[in-house]
């Protein structure tokens, strides 16, 4: 609609051709290149280096144990920090399982929250909700797990128990799904949603059938990202799941073993024992347990529709 | 089967903002409407209220009376999801669910509305297909996804997906423009099909599209931004393009402005 005029005032000035100057290479900036260079590489050196370090460490001194077959098929039950041999399969299957269950517990509920705060909140109270979702991220995962001990251990007088440590954990893996998964529902084109209102679909099942489908593998990779985060906690664990050297699997009652419980449990012996390897190969199985679940929440992402 | 549609005083808002004011006009049954008119004079808008898309976006509110055959769409008691599928919708980029096969996407509105009878999604897939000139195209692929197709086959097959749930009228929102003239041509000849059994509507800026495919023209326009669109004039397509009553529709479409 602006009719495009030939009245501009031209500075004719800028138009006067200059000889083009392309030589010599400023020595301050080349100077400030380099320096910004070698920082950058130092930085980075930095931020490896401890991580190297650690994995060498860890795969050196425990490497050797969890390449034994018995490492995966037997428990800690009659082995004393003495005496060679004994495996972590009692802690591997206890900190699978309640990775597990707080998965199913934290999933649903991370989800449908952030679908509400996405897809309906509106007003004050999402704002609310939203504030507690980041207040929730801050919790220190020692005071979840003391929380629950307050609430179900002393007020309730029930017995410390596997269930309690996946409570605590879902305190902390909801924040991670909730957030997660509203980032991959934003991305999600409002042309879809309307696309499936016009074909006179409600806006419910327009949000299972058509959104959370369409986000599917983006929330898969946030909630396998979670879930190593909050398998890797220990605090609530320490507070909440005493420690046992037998397969135990009854998360209702009883001891039960997990990797960072194994890790914790006889760091405190003589550093020639044999006890003293054993926490380095769980250190390791926890680390390659819990790169699994990244390399699996990355491979997920690969299939992202959005 | 075709409804026709009275529009009468419509304002239409978003929030405090009035986008669009006093429309009234008629829409024929199984005949092509098109909405012409300056970017931003509210043709979209005005397109989204037959439908009630229009109050899907927060804030979006509207004033006056359509009616569909006598029916006003928007008494207390209309469900405005049932009125969606009377109405049906194609919108100007294609955009078939990337998660649904071809065939799930031309069932998708039988099917998530709760029809499960295979026998009858298969029977209405291959009839949408063939009433969206698609069928040849697709048959030996309807399993493979939706998005894989050419743009201009999704957006026909966004428009079998439209007519799969059998509405009476089909809004089109500049279905072509981000087709080639292939493509634009194919879509052109099926508005020509679907008009024998459809109300249609359809937004253009083209102006031949405009004369070739419509058999009554709308022209909206606005005084400044900022300002309400409004309607100009709506008249048998001929009319308008030969011998418009409006000073302002006759520089519109001699492209004097605009
Ligand atoms: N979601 C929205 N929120 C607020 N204002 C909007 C929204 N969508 C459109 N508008 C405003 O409403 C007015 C009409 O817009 P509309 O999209 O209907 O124009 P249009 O005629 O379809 O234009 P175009 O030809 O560019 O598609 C414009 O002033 C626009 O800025
Ligand atoms: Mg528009």
């Amino acid at each position: 609609m602006t009719a495009i005029t030939n009245d501009f005032p031209r500075d004719h000035s800028l138009a006067e051709p200059r000889d083009l100057d392309l030589g010599g290479k400023s020595g301050g900036r080349a100077l400030k290149n380099s320096i910004a260079t070698f920082v950058m590489w130092a930085a980075f050196a930095i931020a490896v280096i401890p991580l190297v370090w650690i994995l060498v460490t860890v795969a050196v001194k425990g490497g050797h144990l969890i390449l034994d077959s018995t490492w995966w098929t037997n428990s800690q039950q009659g082995v004393t920090a003495r005496r060679e041999g004994g495996g972590a399969v009692h802690a591997i299957q206890g900190t699978l399982i309640q990775g597990l269950v707080t998965a199913l517990i934290s999933v649903p509920i991370g989800v449908l929250t952030a679908v509400y705060l996405v897809e309906y909140g509106r007003g004050r109270f999402a704002r609310t909700v939203s504030f507690m979702v980041d207040i929730l991220t801050g919790v220190p995962s020692i005071v979840a797990g003391l929380f629950i001990y307050a609430v179900f251990v002393n007020a309730f007088g029930f017995q410390r128990s596997g269930i309690f440590v996946c409570f605590a954990l879902t305190l902390l893996m909801i924040p991670v799904v909730v957030r997660s998964t509203e980032e991959m529902l934003k991305l999600v084109p409002n042309e879809l949603r309307e696309a499936a209102y016009a074909l006179g679909v409600p806006k419910w099942k327009t949000i299972f059938s058509v959104v959370l489908p369409t986000a599917f593998s983006g929330i898969i990779t946030g909630v396998l990202l979670g879930l190593a985060r909050v398998m890797g906690e220990t605090a609530p664990l320490l507070i909440l799941g005493p420690y046992t050297k037998a397969i135990a699997t009854d998360l209702f009652g009883g001891n039960m073993a997990t990797l960072p419980t194994m890790i914790n449990q006889d760091r405190d012996q003589a550093v020639t024992l044999p006890a003293y390897d054993r926490i380095w190969a769980a250190a390791l199985t926890l680390i390659l347990l819990i790169l699994l679940l990244n390399l699996l929440g990355r491979l997920a992402s690969r299939f992202s529709k959005v | 089967m075709a409804k026709r549609i009275d529009v009468s005083d419509l304002d239409i808002f978003y929030g405090n903002f009035k986008a669009v004011e006093g429309v009234s006009m008629s829409i024929e049954p199984r005949a092509v409407t098109a909405f012409i008119g300056p970017s931003g004079c509210g043709k979209s808008t005005v397109l989204r209220t037959l439908n009630r898309m229009h109050e899907v976006i927060p804030g979006g509110r509207v004033e006056g009376k359509v009616l569909l055959d006598g029916q006003d769409l928007y008494a207390k008691d209309v469900d405005p999801v049932g009125v969606r599928r009377t109405v049906g919708m194609v919108f100007q980029r294609p955009n078939p669910f990337p998660t649904m096969t071809i065939r799930d996407n031309v069932a998708a509105g039988l099917k998530l509305n709760g029809v499960k009878n295979k026998a009858r999604l298969d029977e209405v897939v291959e009839k949408s297909l063939k009433g969206a000139n698609l069928w040849n195209e697709v048959k030996d692929r309807l399993d493979k996804p939706g998005a894989g197709l050419s743009g201009g086959q999704q957006q026909r097959l966004c428009i079998a997906r439209a007519i799969a749930v059998e509405p009476q009228v089909l809004l089109m929102d500049e279905p072509c423009s981000a087709l080639d003239p292939i493509s634009t041509l194919a879509i052109e000849d099926l508005i020509n099909d679907l008009k024998e059994r459809y109300t249609i509507v359809i937004v253009t800026h083209n102006m031949q599209q405009a004369a070739r495919v419509s058999d009554q023209t709308a022209f909206f326009n606005l005084k400044a931004t900022g300002q309400p669109g409004k309607l100009v004039e709506i008249d048998s397509t001929s009319r308008i393009f030969n011998n418009p009553s409006e000073k302002a529709t006759e520089d519109y479409i001699s492209g004097r402005f605009g």
